[in-house]
């Protein structure tokens, strides 16, 4: 694998992952627990999205190829999408929402601090912008588990079994493969191993002050980042991409 | 959940960024303070209104009755001298 086609990978993996979990979280809208929460995960949805538009177009220039982060996003099927399989779990409950939030909210800001010191200028700049929306979307998800691991006896079961039941699929967040391992020995990408202890802190403090009980390190779905999906996705896509499917090159 | 009770009331004020005082917005509903002024930010501040929020509990607010207003204002309707438009300003001052 040349050393652009690597790029072109490592960017779709960074823009589907914003991607597919800023259309889960706007499955939200309009059915929040309430208004101001409504809108305060359409915003967390719309940073997300706002930051796929920049990596996906960053990853269509370099491929080179003509296409653009709309093409991206609604002209792949779900074989080349890239994203971690938790980003494409269902919204479940709104814990279930909270631990999906909670779990990659962590790792994203970890990963968007690294690349900030990327030797691709391109790729600092655009993490430096989404670190400063990703910290306040840390801050909220966190408080969340808090509150609801603290909480009312139903709210600490129904929080305890969604981060029990999201758990197999933090492991892929930290495994590097030839893609990542490239990026970093260019310095262009992150060490993912060496997020997985500051990760593991963050969880273990945090599930500790909200009396939940973090799941022992166990066996690992993987697969997103090479394209193997859960059925889930191709759901998604046909969600997202139905106008573009049905109506190609329609514009608004 | 079998407890559907509402979240209390919070009034929001806003400093925006040029101005020097809060300014009340609106309301919303929040179960404590904390969560109050993050849901004010997500819900008033989206279109880079403001650089600092302050909320308070609505029921902590004592306001004047409507009942109340002919005592409470009529009485400043005819001191019109209390306004001070009937001052001449010395030059040298300027623009005060």
């Amino acid at each position: 694998m040349s050393g652009q086609d690597a790029l072109f990978e490592y960017l779709l993996r960074l823009g589907d992952n914003a991607l597919i979990l800023g259309h889960r979280l706007s499955e939200w809208c309009g059915h929040s627990p309430a208004l101001e929460e409504d809108l305060a995960l359409s915003n967390v949805a719309l940073d997300l999205i706002g930051q796929t538009q920049l990596w996906l177009n960053l990853a269509g220039e370099v491929e080179g190829k003509g296409r653009d982060a709309d093409k991206l996003a609604y002209l792949r099927d779900a074989r080349d999408f890239r994203n971690l399989l938790l980003v494409e779990q269902p919204n479940g409950d709104f814990a279930a929402t909270m631990a999906r939030q909670f779990y990659f909210d962590a790792w994203h800001y970890l990963l968007l601090r690294e690349l900030t010191g990327s030797k691709d200028g391109r790729i600092g700049e655009i993490a430096a912008k989404g670190l400063k929306e990703v910290t306040y979307h840390l801050e909220r998800s966190r408080d969340w588990i808090l509150r609801l691991g603290d909480g009312t006896e139903e709210s600490h079961r129904r929080m305890q079994a969604a981060i029990d039941d999201l758990w197999m699929y933090t492991g892929e967040m930290f495994e590097s493969d030839e893609v990542e391992q490239a990026m970093m020995r260019e310095g262009i990408g992150a060490d993912l191993s060496s997020l997985h202890e500051p990760w593991l802190g963050l969880m273990r403090a945090t599930t500790d002050e909200a009396t939940l009980t973090l799941p022992q390190p166990g066996w690992a779905q993987r697969g997103g980042k090479r394209g193997m999906h859960s059925e889930h996705l191709g759901y998604i896509l046909a969600d997202l991409q139905f106008l573009q499917r049905a109506y190609p090159n329609a514009v608004w | 959940m079998t407890d559907k009770k509402e979240w209390p009331l919070w009034e929001v004020f806003i400093r925006s960024q040029h101005g020097l005082a809060h300014r009340h917005v609106g309301s919303l509903h929040a179960p404590d303070a904390e969560m109050a002024i993050k849901n004010a930010r997500d819900v008033y501040t989206r279109r880079n209104e403001g650089v600092s929020i302050w909320v308070v509990r609505a029921s902590d607010i004592a306001a004047s009755s409507p009942g109340e207003k002919g005592p409470l204002f009529d009485p400043a309707n005819s001191k019109v001298y209390r306004h001070p438009t009937f001052y001449e300003i010395p030059e040298e001052l300027g623009h005060m």
